[in-house]
């Protein structure tokens, strides 16, 4: 099976043109796969993670806590939002002509482009300045609390994992993988517009050469198929009943006090005094959030 | 670049006498089937060796799909009816006189003896980077040559481009456009039967199409209403020879009229060889309809027509082109123009 479809150009040169369609598939197979390898694991195998009884916070200071753990302020849930909404329009114009549902969708699609680039710009400068920038990043607590569940979960004997900071360790990686893929797609595809007719700049197809036109393409369609699996996986882990206070919080803006002290690591997720009293662990290394 | 040679790749030939067994064979080849009609299209590419299917299904021997029937509302005419069985037909003529033009103006008579009508509406586009083999958008890469700096694009698209800048180049298109045609498709699902306009496609919708026509689909007949039977008709072809060549623009119209004033009481009038697909010029319809068919009216309909128009470095001169066969069909007298 050809993962690339490639062409001869007009000078005798084998050129890639596009990634196989038969990947879409692939990945579409791949994300339900995932999900259903997942729920069967956490409806039978996976045991109770951290409980509130657990959280090493003395009774008075998570009374200092306030009852609602302000979590996403108003700019990234607005980013997540428009985000989510460019995202979705990106792939249904992308894959639902791939699929027979034909409609002219080459300018909705680039539309939707622009607006995903502009959201993503956003949030890159919005992440500096108005969020706690290295919170999304995985670091060196994030891995060994993974090597020691993966011993757990094998049945060796490991230290019990602390609980997370303010994400856990598989948001930093999809938020990870995600800037990959998104950053591939959004860079790949601004050029790609140099070659429909946009009101933003005249068409030059003639900007690269056709390898590097080829290799673009593939790899906007790598980034493109990419994400049928990973949306898939986000919108099932987003609908899931123990990831719904995640979910809402990325609604509403605040998850509730019992929730953090449940899942959260008050040492690495400082709650700052928002409301008039607030814990403030000594030991703190983060900055407030 | 295409090379052109003597012998045709091999493929296995299919020769089917009824519209059951073409189906049950496109079916069971699907996309490696290539159906043939009267085969002016498919030797092109054939010869060129730039398409070479497994499978070749000659429609020639299917006589259900062969003729002029008259049906209870107008007429029926096979798809595999030749240009020439068209252009010859006595109530075509009599009725549907913009049918006959258009189908003879098409070709020469040895390619109308041997062209069908439904091999013309269903043909592909001529563009010479995609007809010599380039890998462009309508082959299935990711360019379009013509559409460059550098591109020969003097014959391309003016309307609706989108990606490719390819023209449909059948000539009988806008004369059944006009005349409110109905094309019968064939599907493994059943019997489609759509408006002439809806059978076209653009790049926008599918870049490697022309047609609604899928793998396993048979255009089978088109239906002509009697709607516009004995109308004022107006078909008018520009082109490079006037011996035979495809069309540079041509423009088809169905005219009814009424009073001392000759109003525009209906019309349907549309274009080719503009964009990817047969235009219909909704527009210019609604504009003119109710006016008197004069100068005034015809100059009004021309600039309508080229609304949105966008040419390419070389084929700007088929704006003034378009403008001026829309005003002359409005106007009904070619002479004058």
């Amino acid at each position: 099976m050809n993962l690339i479809q490639w062409a001869t150009s007009p000078w005798g040169q084998q050129v890639p043109t596009h990634i196989s369609w038969t990947l879409l598939w692939i990945s579409a197979i791949s994300g339900l796969a995932f999900l259903i390898v997942h729920a069967l694991y956490v409806s039978i195998w996976a045991k109770p993670a951290h409980s509130a009884a657990s959280s090493g916070v003395s009774g008075a200071a998570a009374a200092r806590i306030p009852e609602r753990v302000p979590r996403h302020n108003l700019s990234a849930r607005l980013f997540h939002a428009i985000m989510a909404l460019s995202m979705l329009a990106l792939l249904f114009t992308a894959f639902l002509p791939k699929v027979g549902v034909e409609f002219p969708w080459v300018t909705w699609h680039w539309i939707a482009g622009i607006v995903l680039s502009i959201s993503v710009v956003y949030h890159i400068f919005d992440a500096f300045l108005g969020q706690d920038f290295w919170s999304i990043w995985p670091d060196k607590e994030d891995i060994e609390d993974a090597g020691r569940r993966m011993k757990r979960a094998l049945g060796q004997t490991a230290p019990e994992p602390r609980k997370f900071a303010k994400y856990p360790l598989e948001n930093k990686l999809y938020h990870l993988v995600v800037m990959l893929a998104g950053l591939s797609a959004i860079g790949t595809g601004l050029f790609m517009m140099k070659r429909v007719r946009t009101p933003f700049f005249p068409r030059n197809p003639y900007l690269f050469s056709d390898m590097t036109w080829g290799w673009m393409y593939v790899l906007h369609g790598l980034a493109g198929v990419g994400f049928v699996a990973l949306v898939t996986v986000h919108i099932y882990m987003a609908v899931r009943p123990e990831k719904l206070f995640i979910t809402k919080s990325m609604i509403f803006g605040w998850m509730s006090r019992e929730k953090y002290l449940e899942h959260h690591d008050p040492n690495r997720w400082v709650v700052t005094d928002h409301a008039p009293a607030t814990a403030r662990p000594a030991e703190s290394k983060k900055a407030p959030s | 670049m295409a090379v052109i040679h003597d012998v045709i790749p091999a493929f296995e030939l299919f020769q089917p006498t009824s519209v059951d067994d073409a189906l049950a064979l496109q079916e069971r080849h699907g996309a490696k089937a290539w159906v043939l009609a009267g085969g002016l299209d498919s030797f092109d590419w054939f010869k060129d060796r730039i398409k070479r299917p497994e499978v070749v299904i000659d429609l020639s021997q299917v006589k259900e799909l062969r003729g002029v029937r008259t049906t209870g509302d107008g007429l029926e005419i096979g798809a595999m009816t030749t240009l020439t069985e068209v252009v010859r037909h006595p109530t075509i003529r009599e009725k549907y006189g913009i049918l006959p033009n258009a189908a003879e103006a098409a070709a020469s008579p040895q390619i109308r003896n041997q062209g069908t009508i439904g091999g013309n509406v269903s043909q592909d586009a001529r563009c010479w980077y995609y007809r010599g083999g380039w890998p462009c958008y309508r082959a299935g890469g990711n360019i379009c040559y013509a559409d460059t700096p550098t591109g020969l694009n003097r014959e391309h698209a003016i309307l609706d481009a989108n990606r490719c800048v390819a023209v449909n180049p059948s000539d009988t298109a806008p004369a059944l456009i006009a005349l409110d045609a109905k094309f019968v498709v064939r599907t493994p699902k059943g019997e489609r039967v759509v408006d002439a306009e809806n059978y076209f496609i653009g790049p926008g919708i599918d870049i490697t199409r022309m047609t609604i026509l899928k793998p396993g689909d048979l255009l089978t007949a088109i239906r002509i209403p009697s709607t516009w039977a004995g109308s004022q008709f107006y078909f008018e072809k520009v082109r490079d020879r006037a011996a035979w060549d495809f069309a540079l623009v041509n423009v088809a119209a169905a005219i009814k009229t009424s009073g001392a004033g000759n109003n525009v009481d209906q019309i349907r009038i549309a274009v080719n060889g503009v964009a990817a697909h047969p235009v219909r010029l909704t527009a210019v319809e609604a504009a003119v309809t109710g006016k008197p068919r004069n100068e005034e009216t015809a100059e009004m309909a021309g600039q309508i027509a080229v609304r949105g128009a966008e040419p390419l470095q070389y084929n700007g001169y088929k704006v003034p082109l378009l403008r001026n066969l829309v005003k002359r069909a409005i106007r009904g007298t070619a002479a004058q123009a």
